[in-house]
């Protein structure tokens, strides 16, 4: 019996450094920042354009942009996305907070954005896991974004 | 039978939600919403996990419906579930299992009547683990095997205790996911072989756990483990998969595992396929 849980205690152990292991192990370790890696300015620029037409294109999402000065918001996301991805910009906007208050986007809301950027990000050719490391990087301002 | 009654109430309840236009088949990252695992409740494929079955998010609700088969050396197990998840918060789940004889003849049937509540966290948005805790009742049809094996009861309920956590971009840029599950159980094989018998009548801890990597928005690749009671002394061993996923879109899912399932009732080597096929609205 004790052997037994000794033998369990073990495959689980076993089990945990596989996946920890796994997990660090293959983190990336180019010394590239992923600013670099999607391919800079015309890339993240392309995206945003992307994004752009994604949501004009989408009436439910379209209309959280109806007041919005889209040049401008152009100019604010490229900039954060840039920032975001380590390179080399200065985000002149609002807080995400003050930019997103009174809108009231919801979990849903916010969920559909994601699929539109990510299509945006498909549509400019950008690799899947390019991508997540993007999306990682985005995620950190949900809670500045919904049900504000 | 109660169960049939219920069965058929959530299948009103999914036809309701339907023509309310709140389901949820449009929202989070696609791929997140995992399977119905074979007793019914929202995680892998044996494993229940912290995250709900489907979409849903906290304004909205979720049908999700699979079923499911595991083809083994001298048995087969059938599963047929449904599963209503509401606001991202509770999930009520319902299993019928059948477990074909494939050498002896003859079949075990069982109901499995499940809920999980969700304490914490977001699986994917939250830096911790999203966390819930869970409650499977399962009643055997057909009883006389459980008892001849020497089984103390032919119904029991498990409680367990779940930490699931998505990993957006961790393995070279891919997204990672690992579920822990502790469980409260005295089933014996799930329960088709009763619960409890002369080697242990009391509730045990075990532990259940799979990690996954997304190679992309459509296809999983994981592990799962999941620790067993040995209460009627028939060897009863810990099963292990290792599975495949395809998820063409947020509406359907299809899964191909190899399955170690090692002694059953004394059979050696259950080792086979399983497959499922996992629905969501």
């Amino acid at each position: 019996m004790l052997t037994n849980q000794i033998k369990l205690t073990t495959k689980f152990i076993a089990i945990a450094i596989l996946s920890i292991g796994f997990l660090s192990a293959c983190k990336s370790t180019s010394s590239s920042t992923l600013y670099q890696d999607l391919g800079g300015e015309a890339k993240i620029e392309e995206i945003v354009d992307n994004f752009i037409n994604e949501i004009a294109f989408d009436e439910s999402t379209y209309a959280f942009f109806k007041d919005s000065n889209m040049q401008r918001f152009k100019e604010k996301l490229s900039q954060q996305l840039c920032v975001m991805a380590e390179g080399p910009c200065t985000y002149t906007g609002d807080s995400m907070e003050q930019v997103h208050s009174g809108m009231d986007i919801t979990e849903a809301d916010f969920n559909h954005g994601v699929d539109l950027f990510i299509s945006a990000m498909d549509k400019a050719n950008i690799p899947h896991n390019l991508q997540n490391r993007l999306l990682k990087e985005m995620a950190k301002t949900r809670g500045e974004i919904i049900y504000r | 039978m109660p169960f049939k009654k219920l069965f058929n109430s959530l299948s009103l309840l999914s036809a309701l939600s339907i023509s309310a236009a709140v389901v949820a088949d449009e929202s989070k990252l696609i791929a997140t919403a995992g399977l119905s695992q074979i007793e019914g409740a929202g995680g892998g494929g044996i494993v229940p996990w912290a995250t709900l079955s489907g979409y849903d998010t906290q304004d909205q609700i979720s049908v999700s419906a699979a079923l499911s088969q595991v083809d083994l050396a001298d048995y087969r197990l059938n599963v047929q579930a449904v599963s209503a998840s509401f606001y991202d918060q509770i999930e009520v789940s319902l299993a019928h299992q059948r477990l074909d004889l494939k050498t002896l003849g003859g079949d075990i049937k069982m109901n499995i009547i499940g809920a999980k509540y969700k304490l914490y966290g977001d699986a994917v948005y939250s830096s911790l683990p999203q966390v819930s805790v869970g409650i499977q009742h399962k009643s055997l049809e057909d009883k006389a095997i459980a008892n001849a094996l020497g089984a103390n009861d032919t119904s029991g309920t498990d409680f367990y205790l779940a930490a699931t956590k998505v990993h957006l971009g961790a393995i070279a840029g891919y997204n990672a996911v690992w579920n822990i599950t502790a469980r409260a159980s005295k089933a014996n094989e799930l329960g088709l072989l009763g619960f409890g018998g002369q080697n242990n009548d009391s509730y045990e801890l075990m532990l259940e756990a799979s990690a996954g990597v997304l190679f992309s928005r459509h296809l999983a690749v994981g592990v799962e483990y999941r620790q067993k009671p040995n209460n009627l002394g028939l060897d009863e061993d810990d099963w292990m998969d290792f599975f495949v996923t395809y998820i063409p879109s947020n509406s359907l899912s299809l899964t191909a595992a190899y399955t170690k399932l090692g002694t059953i009732a004394g059979a050696k080597d259950q080792n086979g396929l399983y497959i499922s096929i996992n629905g969501h609205l």
